[in-house]
């Protein structure tokens, strides 16, 4: 196994079922800037989705043995990083807890969660990145993701490298913490409620009058961007990785081509 | 079984215990015998007793008292009359049998009526005296009894409490200990109140109000000899 | 109080649509959650108290047969006469029982969640008596015929312009041109009337924040002085209280209160925290002749065996549900039963069962922070997320839910049939809303659309992008 900063450790891409499917791009962004990093970047076939819908529709089964599957999935890499705080959460924060019953795995899964990490913290505290090469001229916002925030304390990270992003005027949002209403099964299971949560965000991203809103979530970013869209505001979003990859070549999300 | 016994029983089935664990009853005694204090605030940790009656001026009128300071204890009843003709307010007070302020001089203040007893609909302005003063967060003491009866402290529309300067503590904590030292370890009286200023709610569309039940005005009079 | 827990939706979509209650809720970030944050950042020692705090519970809660029994030893030493309730009917009826002996006709509360989780009011009016209850938030929703929407401010739901209102509509003695504008000018007018019934009461019933151990002792905490006036002017002082507040010793208890106003207000300290020790000692002259004290099991019991044994840890400040963005969104009757927001969520089902209350623990985007101001410290998420998986074994998810999800984990746990299937749907999918990037309206998500588009997918997966790029195929 090599080392954290010396060598060029094995990072294993755990992409996030959805980036697989609805936005693959930030996953080039993800391998961009692990690259930039000085890591070598693997992305193992045998992951699909983290369980975190089973875990939090209380169908823990599916969800321990999704569990499994993810951790034998990245074996024998040195680190397994996701652009996302609630997929890196559920993997670093609650495998453990789903397989702690199960002789075989509670260690196992112990020993995984220490490697995870979610993208941008991977990139800063761990790879001790401070700056980025990329440029975007624009007024940005961002929005933080509740799980990133509060299971993996991300916070500072994507705004330091925002921060060296030439051309990038970072303006803070009011309520930037406040969740966004989407919850996984909760927008569409609580969709009126989810709606009105929704509603005060997309009113405090407009106050601060950016033309970019990102954050780390693809599933924050998709309920963001699809309430703005509706709302008829010409707000581009994006996830963070893309302004710091300079990924910028496909459209913003529900943007058409 | 009574109703009694099912309960706790239903508690020791959920915690896995009978109850005759000696080792189990002896920690639970030791813990209470202890009366060990957890954290103190760096607010009042190792600060001097000036200190502490700063802080508890400054929370007493931040949480909207009038905090007036006699030089000694002949002082206060002028203090008292002078409080009560600033605010317009009667010169007529009820107040218990408390001793100390039996002998506070009110002679020298004749417009000030004392009437003695417990508080009824209709009193005005009540007299009490704190056995402590906790300046943690501006909070006054008192013991019900015949010396300071519960009522006073609620019934009349402004309530002025003394309190010497060596009653004024920095904790609950170190509060507690004086109400153990006079009525003994594990020993109240039938009501503490912790009093931290007047009456007050925010239940009208979050507006603070002042006098929602018990007293509107509090004054307190901190003895400093 | 009967739960309508199970029109959770129904009832949250009626609190959506209620402009008045908007308006009210709109008052919470400014207020409470601010006044918190304030008051946290006046004590450095706020973040350690709360370790302190749940270790004192958790102790407090793993002995509790002990403390119990001490507590009980030394109020009845002191005088008061300790009822035990194993169920909500038992304990409505000792509390009659009481009123009935003591020939009781008019009873003055104060605020005590625990009283209306029995519905006591109902049970002593329905006996003739009049109970008046005295926290100027629990009098304006006793005179609107509501129960309380929150755990310490219970009119929160209310505007001052509905507060006038149902002045004017209750206080028909009153002057029907009489200026109400103030919020004071109102506050003075409810002092009036309940002053009145503080003096009338031959019975005074309050809650119990705490019990402590070592001294036999009750503790209420108020604003108002209402408990004060409640239990020291009535010939007999009845507390209704659950067996999960004892806590060892005096210390312990200032400890825990240092975090109680601050988490519920942000004040520094309740400006009346009593606390009592049975009846008037000979000598008072004051204070209740007779202190009754009942204390309810109703199923707290059975969780401290289970995996929700961290919810009685539970000092009722209401910081959860002020920071709860759901709470926020829908006020507290929509929860359906007497405790709403994150508390309710997860004690709600604990105490009445996830068959009926199985929406509250899932109406969460797990967003976590009721858990982050939780001055105890309890896991909410967790704790709700057990609710869930009870529910799911017990097959109260829809039937379309649960064959979608298991649909869903099939696939996944199949990884080359999932990347084959899903470049085939995300083909599919990304060309129909390739035109619009984002679609209107989907059939297996109405949920989403109605409010929102649902962006379109880029077109192919990463999985396969990935693939052709590793041999080498451009971009």
């Amino acid at each position: 196994m090599s080392g954290p900063l010396s060598a060029r450790p094995r990072v294993g891409l755990f992409v996030t079922c959805l980036v697989d499917l609805m936005r693959p791009s930030i996953g080039f962004a993800a391998v961009k800037l692990l690259e930039q990093a000085g890591c070598e970047v693997i992305v193992p076939a045998g992951q699909t989705c983290c369980g975190q819908p089973a875990y939090n529709s209380g169908d823990r089964a599916t969800a321990a043995a999704l569990a499994r599957q993810t951790i034998l999935a990245f074996e024998g890499l040195d680190y397994v990083v996701a652009p996302s705080g609630s997929c890196a959460g559920t993997l670093k924060a609650h495998y453990p807890a789903l397989l702690s019953d199960d002789a075989a795995w509670a260690g196992r899964a112990r020993a995984f969660a220490e490697r995870v990490h979610e993208l941008v913290s991977f990139l800063v505290d761990v790879r001790k990145m401070s700056r980025v090469e990329a440029a975007f001229r624009g007024r940005v916002t961002y929005h933080d993701s509740c799980s990133g925030l509060r299971e993996l304390g991300i916070k500072q990270q994507p705004r330091t490298l925002l921060a060296s992003v030439a051309g990038l005027e970072l303006v803070e949002m009011a309520e930037s913490e406040i969740c966004c209403g989407f919850g996984g099964t909760f927008a569409i299971k609580y969709s009126d409620i989810s709606n009105a949560i929704v509603e005060k965000k997309t009113a405090n991203v407009a106050n601060a009058e950016p033309q970019m809103l990102l954050a780390g979530d693809l599933g924050c970013l998709m309920n963001l961007a699809g309430k703005l869209k509706r709302e008829g505001r010409a707000i581009a979003v994006r996830h963070v990785a893309e302004v710091l990859a300079g990924e910028l070549a496909e459209p913003p999300i529900a943007v058409a081509n | 079984m009574t109703g009694r016994d099912r309960i706790f029983a239903k508690i020791r089935a959920g915690l896995g215990v009978t109850g005759h664990d000696q080792d189990r009853q002896a920690a639970a005694a030791r813990r209470i015998a202890a009366s060990r204090r957890h954290l103190t605030p760096d607010r009042v940790a190792g600060k001097s007793h000036e200190q502490h009656m700063q802080l508890l001026r400054g929370f007493l009128e931040g949480q909207c008292a009038t905090v007036v300071e006699a030089a000694s204890a002949k002082d206060v009843p002028r203090l008292v009359a002078k409080y009560l003709r600033d605010t317009n307010l009667p010169m007529r007070l009820k107040v218990g049998a408390d001793g100390y302020l039996a002998r506070l001089p009110w002679s020298t203040e004749p417009a000030l009526e004392l009437r003695h007893g417990r508080a009824e609909a209709g009193d005005e302005v009540g007299l009490s005296r704190a056995m402590a003063a906790v300046a943690e967060t501006g909070t006054l003491v008192l013991a019900s009894g015949a010396d300071n009866p519960v009522t006073i402290n609620f019934l009349p529309e402004t309530h002025i409490v003394v309190i010497e300067a060596s009653g004024v503590v920095g904790t609950y904590e170190d509060a507690w200990a004086r109400v153990r030292e006079r009525f003994g370890a594990r020993a109240m009286p039938r009501t503490i109140n912790m009093i931290s200023g007047p009456s007050r709610t925010g239940d009208i569309g979050g507006k603070l109000v002042m006098g929602a039940h018990g007293p509107r005005r509090m004054c307190v009079v901190i003895v400093r000899a | 109080m009967k739960p309508t827990t199970t029109e959770f939706k129904a009832n949250a979509r009626v609190a959506l649509d209620d402009a008045q209650l908007q308006r009210a809720l709109a008052g919470l970030p400014g207020g409470l959650v601010a006044q918190r944050t304030a008051a946290r950042a006046r004590l450095p020692e706020f973040e350690a108290l709360r370790d302190v705090g749940r270790d004192i519970r958790d102790h407090a809660l793993a002995h509790l047969d002990l403390y119990l029994e001490e507590w009980e030893r030394n109020a009845t030493a002191a005088g008061a006469t300790v009822h035990w309730a194993e169920t909500a009917a038992d304990a409505r009826d000792a509390i009659l029982a009481i009123c009935q002996r003591a020939g009781a006709r008019t009873v003055t509360k104060g605020k005590s969640m625990v009283s209306e989780e029995i519905a006591l009011n109902g049970h002593l009016e329905a006996q003739g008596l009049e109970v008046v209850e005295t926290d100027l938030g629990e009098y304006l929703v006793q005179i609107r015929g509501e129960v309380p929407s929150h755990i310490i401010a219970p009119a929160i739901h209310l505007t001052q312009d509905q507060v006038e209102a149902d002045f004017r509509k209750r206080h028909t003695h009153l002057p029907k041109d009489r200026v109400l504008i103030e919020a004071a000018t109102l506050v003075g007018e409810a002092r009036e009337i309940l002053r009145e019934k503080f003096l009338a009461a031959d019975v005074g019933i309050t809650g119990a924040n705490f019990l402590i151990a070592e001294t036999g002792s009750t503790i209420i905490v108020t604003n108002e002085g209402n408990g004060d006036l409640t239990q020291s002017l009535a010939k007999v002082h009845i507390v209704i209280t659950s067996i999960d507040r004892v806590v060892p010793t005096l210390e312990d208890v200032s400890s825990i209160l240092r975090l109680l106003a601050r988490s519920a207000t942000g004040q520094e300290f309740s400006t009346y925290t009593t606390f009592s020790t049975g009846p008037r000692r000979s000598g008072d002259p004051d204070g209740p002749q007779a202190c009754h004290i009942v204390v309810l099991d109703n199923g707290r019991s059975e969780l401290l065996g289970s995996e929700l044994r961290e919810v009685l840890r539970c000092i009722r400040c209401g910081a959860c549900m002020n920071h709860c963005p759901v709470y926020t969104a829908i006020g507290g009757h929509a929860y359906g039963w007497v405790y709403p927001g994150p508390i309710g969520a997860v004690l709600t089902p604990s105490l009445i069962g996830v068959k009926q209350a199985g929406h509250l623990p899932s109406a969460s985007t797990f967003c976590g922070r009721c858990e982050q101001v939780c001055p105890m410290k309890i896991p909410l998420p967790k704790l709700m997320r057990h609710h869930r998986e009870t529910e799911f074994d017990q097959g109260g998810l829809s039937w379309s839910y649960r064959k979608g999800l298991a649909l869903w984990g099939w696939l996944a746990l199949r990884p080359r049939l999932y990347h084959l299937a899903s470049r085939f749907g995300i083909a599919a999918l990304g060309a129909a809303g390739r035109r619009r990037g984002s679609f209107r309206r989907l059939p297996f998500a109405t949920g989403w659309t109605r409010h929102r588009e649902f962006p379109a997918p880029q077109g192919r997966t990463f999985q396969q992008l990935w693939a052709e790029h590793r041999a080498g195929l451009p971009r």
